[in-house]
């Protein structure tokens, strides 16, 4: 082992997850129809007038995405740890956090960007203004990768424990919380015609920060996990 | 200075060392708060605009430094047994986190308690309240995942791993929730220029400050003694400390 490259393993573990992924298609949907249904159980369960909707549809769509990315964070780590593929990439000469980040970038194309994608869809059922979308679905483009990314860290700690769903969502929902604040705060703006330009780089400063951070502090949990 | 500080790192010496000091600071807790509570409950004057019932601060003030003060203590302990893998700085940040979430309650619920007669409601989605429910719930999050991992080793790393990514938010989650909303009175003792507070009613809080700062730490040494021994309950030290304790 004479060399360390570090962007082909990036690029091969970024690879691999994706074509893994893709493997399963069904399983692909299903982040993004749960996304869906919480949003659609608001107008039933709040009510079915549109300005009542269209007051809550920021609030509503971003706790939906933030839902939906910690229930599908599990399948980042859970399968390639219990066939003991993490202990590999632990064993490999790269550093476990450039593997880790190629991790999350796959998990975000495979989970996140769905909900981007799928996102004016729920605005639609919100009664969310049209032309507030795109705020909407640059706030979420920028919000879920931090989501992903502190949820790689509190998974990195439970996946070795049993049953450890809920837990994570006890470690990682109040870490969650400043980008709900900022992610529905632009998207309310937004909808207020109001700008968002604020909220949209403060957002950006989360991800530049959790995307650096989080796979080292990620990648401490795995080794502490897998000892 | 570096001797004492490894020496404390030996458990069995930090097991006699803490004995020693806990009952001292715990005297030296009791004194604070019976004079504290003593100058902030009689002597100290009324407030001109929310009468006696300001007197809770008294409670409310230190609990809320407290609230924040543990966590930062715990993921320091956290941070050292990671780095240095110090037993004996595992057990204590293990040991703190209860009495942070403590504090923690204890200021929410005071706060509350004072909220009913000056907002006239007992819970507001103001943002030191938000950010303090979080700060409990980090609290919470982190005595679970120390509960959920049965070897106490792995336990005590995982968790401080979570306390210092903790630490990195805290600050995050404060300045966006202050900015979210706000309702609750501005700082009037931590800011830069002198204390906006009348010197009456100064004295009794910092009493009451440092009451609480010496309740933690003879509790805290207490608790880490109980881990302590209930982790080595294996090893020789421990088991000459039971065969003395109980004669």
């Amino acid at each position: 082992m004479d060399e360390i490259r570090l962007v082909p393993a990036f690029l091969a573990v970024l690879r691999r997850d994706l074509s893994l992924a893709l493997r399963a298609p069904g399983e692909l949907a299903n982040p993004v129809i749960f996304f869906v249904m919480i949003a659609s159980l608001f107008p039933l369960a709040v009510s079915a007038a549109s300005e009542t909707l269209r007051q809550i549809s920021p609030g509503v769509i971003w706790v939906a995405a933030l839902l939906a990315s910690l229930i599908s964070m599990e399948q980042l780590f859970r399968g390639d740890f219990e066939d003991g593929t993490l202990e590999q990439f632990a064993l490999a000469p790269q550093p476990l956090a450039v593997l880790v980040l190629a991790k999350l970038c796959a998990h975000w194309l495979i989970t996140g960007l769905p909900l981007v994608i799928v996102s004016p869809l729920l605005a639609l059922f919100m009664h969310y203004p049209w032309q507030a979308l795109p705020q909407l679905m640059a706030g979420l483009a920028l919000g879920t990768p931090v989501l992903g990314a502190l949820g790689a860290v509190g998974l990195s700690l439970t996946v070795g424990v049993r049953r450890g769903g809920l837990l994570l969502a006890l470690l990682v929902l109040p870490l969650y919380v400043p980008v709900l604040i900022f992610g529905a705060g632009s998207a309310d703006a937004a909808a207020s015609g109001l700008g968002v330009t604020g909220q949209l780089e403060l957002l950006g400063a989360m991800a530049a920060l959790a995307l650096t951070l989080a796979p080292l502090a990620a990648a401490a949990g795995l080794r502490i996990s897998l000892d | 200075m570096w001797t004492w500080f490894h020496r404390l790192g030996s458990p069995p010496y930090f097991y006699e060392w803490a004995g020693r000091w806990a009952p001292r600071i715990g005297v030296l807790a009791a004194l604070l708060f019976a004079w504290g509570l003593y100058d902030g409950l009689v002597l100290a004057p009324t407030d001109y605009k929310q009468g006696e019932s300001y007197r809770i601060i008294f409670i409310h003030v230190p609990a809320a430094w407290m609230s924040m003060m543990v966590y930062v203590t715990m993921a320091v302990s956290a941070a050292i047994g990671l780095i240095w893998r110090m037993k004996v700085a595992e057990v204590m940040a293990r040991a703190a986190a209860p009495l942070g979430a403590w504090f923690t309650v204890l200021a929410l619920v005071t706060g509350s308690l004072w909220g009913k007669p000056m907002w006239g409601t007992w819970w507001v989605w103001d943002a030191r309240l938000t950010s303090e429910l979080l700060l409990l719930f980090l609290y919470l999050g982190y005595i679970a995942l120390n509960a959920a991992i049965e070897e106490p080793r792995q336990a005590a790393r995982a968790s401080a791993v979570l306390a210092v990514v903790g630490v990195v938010n805290i600050p995050i989650i404060h300045f966006s929730v202050e900015w979210w909303n706000t309702l609750h009175q501005g700082p009037t003792v931590t800011r830069l220029d002198a204390p906006a507070i009348n010197i009456a009613m100064f004295l009794p809080l910092i009493t009451m400050a440092l009451a609480f700062m010496a309740y933690f730490a003879a509790v805290w040494l207490m608790r880490a003694r109980g881990e302590l021994l209930e982790r080595e309950r294996r090893s020789r030290w421990v088991q000459r400390v039971v065969a003395e304790e109980s004669g």
